[in-house]
């Protein structure tokens, strides 16, 4: 085929250029949608574009030309075959019916890293019992390195007064610092799960060491005081953020999936974005009770009562993650 | 092995090549949001500053949080609201799209900002550096979570014809139908390699330049063979010349696009 190049161009650069600027269009405005006539319009000079590449393919010294087409032809390409289904986000419906829906869905998941933690806290516990100078290296905080009854002397005398102008932005560090773990713990399921269960050990470890450091030095009222009002919540969130990571390792390695990895990652990216979301949220409210409640003992605040807060939150977080949207999953499943 | 591209058919079966961003420039890219971010936590700081007088710990507060959502939102609002671009990407002249050249899906970009987490341990970004090396589709882990790549968006550079040629008159040019075949037999290696030859003519020897200039213009002559009176004034060099002027000389291509809020396919648009 002979092409007269120059006319060829004259011709077809209006075309090109109403194309382009469709697309500088759909740049700067992200939520912009077209209407019939325009996306009528848009494709066919999406075609017209992308057969004037095909011409000029031919033209080898035409490279630059090439390049320009392909430019706009995968640009337009890329908005009219993206017709995947969106549906549009709604907050509340997403976190009161999604994210326990999904939590469930990969329940497994979840009892996994749950064991995990569960035998680092056996772990650390075994540790602290018949090594108790290992404290110093399983507990590397200021607080938790004095001895029970100095620690529990020193709050009940401060009041409460120790976070005195200060309690919203420790709120503050105490959320971001969670969030970075959970996610950190989330992310880390690329490693195909090994920095996924190494830290859901360790968090374990930490915690069965805590704990049975305060139980045999006769602080255990002191202990669940302190922890439940925001552990409940806290602590089943990194399992959560631990539970997309173990989606993603799963996923990574597709033990008896025959799909392709791509395939399996794109198949759960939705679910590891709404336990993410679920545990930011989670998290928030674990750092404003720990600031705000935690930090208060006897005799400003008795600790049955923080006792009975941490486990009415413990029974609705429990109630949320497995009742919520379960009626709908039914529902949808007959 | 390391693709420069990735191929892409449509389903028209049209293909195209989506050119991969290189680890240099997207660290550069990297760089600028940094720097973003950077900026608008000194930025907050200094707005958080007249709540101090009513309370340091709300302003410190603020200032926490705020800058925390920010470096975690970043990337993922501003690649959404620019279709794969961040300021950095957009400076770089830099995109984030799908795998297969699709527009990118929410769950695709806070996917891959998430796993931004593990791409930046143990520091300076080393596992997605290192990651991106070794992947065959320059990805870091976070694009193969999500399915995505980065790649260079176009930048057009037309070949600036008239410094070697002026406007003199081009006996080739004026065979249209003998120019047509010219551009479309000539190979697209052979035409840059005789553009190149002519910018860096001054670079190259007297002797080995005539060399050159004659192998190029008995190549070109039995590709496409001109009429003997037309050609025979002409030198190799200028011959090469006139045939480089049939090749690269088209009508420039008014690439800028308008930046119009009305939908540019709308009635009167």
């Amino acid at each position: 085929m002979i092409l007269d190049l120059p006319r060829f161009v004259e011709a077809e650069r209006p075309h090109w250029t109403a194309l382009e600027k469709t697309l500088a269009w759909f740049d700067m405005n992200p939520g912009g949608r077209l209407t019939i006539e325009e996306a009528a319009k848009f494709h066919a000079l999406y075609e017209r574009a992308a057969d004037d590449l095909t011409r000029v393919a031919i033209f080898a010294a035409e490279g630059e030309l090439q390049r320009y087409l392909a430019w706009l032809v995968s640009r337009a390409y890329a908005e009219i075959h993206e017709a995947r289904h969106h549906t549009p986000f709604r907050p509340w419906r997403w976190f009161t019916v999604e994210f326990p829906s999904t939590f469930r869905r990969h329940i497994r998941a979840f009892q996994l890293a749950a064991l995990l933690t569960l035998l680092g806290a056996v772990f650390g516990a075994f540790a602290i019992h018949y090594d108790p100078d290992a404290k110093a290296v399983l507990m590397p905080f200021d607080n938790l390195r004095l001895t029970p009854a100095e620690r529990v002397a020193i709050e009940r005398a401060q009041q409460g007064q120790q976070l005195t102008g200060r309690k919203g932005s420790f709120s503050a560090q105490l959320m971001t610092h969670n969030t970075q773990v959970a996610l950190t713990t989330l992310a880390l399921g690329m490693s195909f799960g090994f920095g996924t269960v190494i830290l859901l050990f360790y968090n374990g470890l930490l915690l069965g060491a805590v704990a049975l450091d305060y139980i045999t030095g006769g602080q255990t009222i002191f202990l669940l005081g302190w922890l439940l009002p925001h552990g409940v919540i806290e602590i089943p969130a990194i399992l959560i953020g631990g539970q997309a990571g173990l989606v993603i390792a799963h996923a990574l390695i597709g033990w008896g999936d025959r799909s392709s990895r791509a395939e399996r990652l794109r198949h759960i990216s939705r679910d590891v974005v709404t336990l993410a979301g679920g545990v930011a949220i989670l998290l928030v409210w674990a750092g404003l009770v720990e600031a705000f409640v935690s930090q208060y003992h006897e005799p400003v605040v008795p600790y049955g009562l923080k006792i009975a807060f941490g486990l009415i939150e413990a029974l609705l977080l429990t109630m949320f993650l497995s009742r919520r949207g379960l009626s709908r999953e039914v529902r949808s499943a007959r | 092995m390391r693709a420069e591209g990735v191929l892409v058919r449509t389903p028209e079966g049209i293909e195209f090549d989506l050119p991969l961003a290189g680890p240099f420039s997207r660290m550069l890219a990297f760089a600028v949001d940094f720097a973003a971010i950077a900026a608008a936590g000194a930025l907050l700081a200094r707005l958080a500053g007249p709540l101090q007088i009513i309370s340091a710990d709300a302003a410190q507060t603020a200032i926490t949080v705020l800058y925390f959502a920010i470096s975690l939102l970043y990337g993922i609002l501003t690649e959404w609201f620019w279709r794969g671009q961040t300021i950095g990407k957009r400076l770089l002249g830099l995109r984030v799209v799908e795998a297969s050249g699709l527009r990118l899906r929410p769950s695709q970009i806070i996917v891959r900002n998430l796993l931004r987490f593990v791409d930046l341990l143990p520091a300076l970004y080393l596992v997605g550096g290192v990651c991106c090396v070794l992947s065959s589709r320059l990805q870091r882990l976070g694009d193969i979570a999500s399915g995505t790549i980065v790649i260079r968006t176009l930048q057009l550079k037309e070949p600036d014809v008239d410094q070697f040629l002026g406007r003199k008159f081009n006996s080739l040019a004026e065979q249209r139908h003998l120019a047509a075949r010219l551009r479309q037999k000539v190979p697209t290696k052979v035409a840059h390699l005789a553009l190149e030859a002519i910018l860096r003519r001054d670079e190259i020897r007297p002797g080995a330049r005539l060399v050159l200039f004659r192998e190029f213009a008995d190549y070109l002559k039995a590709l496409v063979p001109y009429p003997a009176d037309v050609i025979e004034q002409l030198t190799d060099e200028q011959y090469v010349r006139n045939v480089v002027d049939v090749l690269f000389r088209h009508i420039s291509l008014d690439t800028t696009a308008l930046k119009t809020k009305p939908h540019p396919l709308s009635a009167g648009g």
